[in-house]
């Protein structure tokens, strides 16, 4: 599913970010990716969906090789992979149900099939009776539903969450959990950033934890650590 | 694809709505450039007309020498018709001559009447060349000829006309490059404007796998239509003004060697001429703006 060998990363100011990983990652697996601030998780989780690519090493995504993917095929790469991030990304100007709608206008979809497809996400993550609100008027969390709604509108194979609970108060934080754990029920691999110590020692899934831009840990229902 | 084409044309109608002064400002750079345009093409393209119209009629005046007899003057005939690029020669005797003079000169010409019987003009062939340009070159053989005294023609001034002309095509060139620069970097930065305004709708677009395509046409479209608008009140002046120019000045140069090109298809050539150019401003302005700032 997901795979990657001797992946090298450093940024053109000389910061060397990824010194050399090796992983594997099955469909349908859950993954925490845990360490400090600065070892590598965001960039590690960025090659994932070809916002950065590797100096040197080999990523294949659901079959895909990133490293010889050509520029113009990155936008099907990125069909196949629903992102969420801490700050939710929503466009305020739209209403929830256009918001999530967006992802597949953006892709061309038939605007018939759009309406179906939007009110089954939203029934999923319990905003239906949302749909017409704007993303001002929701809680945090419900924010945070919307993004995760607009992730995997597209039927993703793989989700991809850059601290999703960060911005959310711990009772809101399972709520989201609940909700990943649901969408991963349902087969799709998710590989999720997080510094939410609770939550990984809790809902024990795989954890790889990063530092100075190495695996030095990788369990298959692993503990948070002591990081901060 | 229709779908699709309609959202682009939605976003790019909404974005140029919500930047109401940028719009305005693009819009009004190309609307004085195209104005300027159109009215450099009507003058150069008239004056173009004019000028070959001029050269067409330009013919070669052979004065004959008085002391030639018949016989010289069919020899000289047979020697000119020789060369090959004549293509037509007139005589004209010289009582014609003095009569043409008399009447170019009006009442004035009157006095002249006296020299009817002592008449001091030549006998003339009038030649034209069968190519305008070739009027000078045949001009010179033909002074090479015995009993042609003198050769006169009128290229010299048609000569002068095309000087000028292009001495103000260029500078007409110059003035009009500049301009269209400014219209481009107006509207290029319009284009920014939006691209900034829509930063994060560019990015969720790229998150979710729309296609670099369909991310950049709203900003070409929005590019096209500035330029389009802005061709719109430039294509009516000129088409409204110079045909009321054409129609004041029809009648007043009837009978002059001036000669104004016909309404259709003139009007609409410079139309088109003119839409494309504003849509060819507004595509370039929106291509720099979306090369330099849109990262997809």
């Amino acid at each position: 599913m997901i795979e990657m060998s001797e992946v090298y990363k450093t940024y053109p100011n000389g910061v060397l970010a990824i010194n050399g990983i090796d992983i594997k990652i099955n469909q349908g697996e859950f993954v925490y990716v845990v360490g400090p601030s600065g070892a590598g998780k965001s960039t590690f989780i960025k090659m994932m969906y070809r916002e950065e690519k590797p100096s040197s090493g080999k990523i294949i995504i659901n079959g895909v090789d990133l490293s010889t993917l050509k520029e113009s095929k990155v936008p099907m790469l990125r069909r196949q992979i629903g992102v969420v991030f801490q700050d939710f990304k929503l466009l305020s100007k739209l209403t929830v149900f256009e918001n999530v709608a967006f992802a597949l206008e953006v892709i061309g979809e038939n605007p018939k099939s759009i309406k179906k497809r939007v009110l089954d996400v939203l029934d999923l993550v319990q905003l239906k009776h949302k749909a017409r609100f704007f993303p001002d008027e929701l809680s945090g969390g419900e924010q945070q539903r919307v993004s995760i709604a607009r992730s995997i509108v597209n039927n993703p194979a793989v989700m991809i969450a850059d601290e999703p609970t960060g911005n959310l108060d711990p009772d809101t934080s399972w709520e989201i959990m609940h909700l990943f754990e649901e969408i991963n029920n349902r087969g799709t691999t998710i590989l999720m950033a997080t510094h939410n110590k609770e939550i990984v020692n809790t809902l024990k899934k795989r954890v790889i934890a990063i530092e100075d831009g190495k695996i030095v840990r990788d369990e298959a229902r692993g503990e948070y650590g002591i990081y901060d | 694809m229709i779908n699709t084409l309609g959202r682009h044309l939605r976003e790019s109608l909404k974005s140029l709505a919500r930047n109401t002064w940028m719009t305005f400002a693009s819009i009004s750079a190309v609307t004085v450039t195209l104005i300027l345009v159109g009215t450099f093409l009507v003058i150069m393209m008239n004056l173009n007309h004019v000028a070959s119209n001029l050269e067409k009629d330009v013919e070669i005046r052979v004065l004959i020498d008085v002391t030639a007899d018949e016989k010289a003057q069919q020899t000289l005939k047979s020697e000119i018709e020789k060369i090959s690029q004549v293509d037509s020669i007139v005589f004209s005797p010289k009582e014609k001559e003095l009569d043409n003079l008399v009447e170019s000169l009006g009442e004035e010409g009157k006095s002249f009447e006296l020299f009817e019987q002592n008449n001091p003009l030549n006998d003339v062939f009038v030649v034209k060349a069968k190519n305008p340009r070739d009027t000078a070159a045949v001009a010179e053989q033909i002074s090479g000829l015995d009993n042609a005294s003198k050769v006169r023609y009128g290229q010299d001034q048609v000569d002068k006309l095309f000087d000028a002309i292009s001495v103000a095509r260029n500078i007409g060139i110059g003035l009009i490059i500049g301009l269209i620069f400014t219209a481009m970097f107006l509207i290029s930065n319009t284009i920014k404007i939006t691209i900034i305004a829509r930063k994060r709708e560019i990015e969720i677009m790229r998150l979710v796998g729309a296609t670099n395509g369909f991310i950049r046409w709203p900003f070409f479209l929005e590019g096209l239509l500035l330029g389009v608008f802005g061709a719109v009140i430039p294509i009516a002046l000129i088409s409204v003004s110079y045909q009321s120019l054409y129609t004041w000045a029809l009648p007043k140069l009837q009978g002059s060697f001036v000669e104004v090109l016909p309404l259709s298809p003139f009007v609409f050539q410079i139309s088109a001429i003119l839409l494309l150019i504003g849509a060819l401003i507004g595509v370039w302005g929106s291509l720099m703006s979306v090369r330099k700032f849109l990262k997809v």
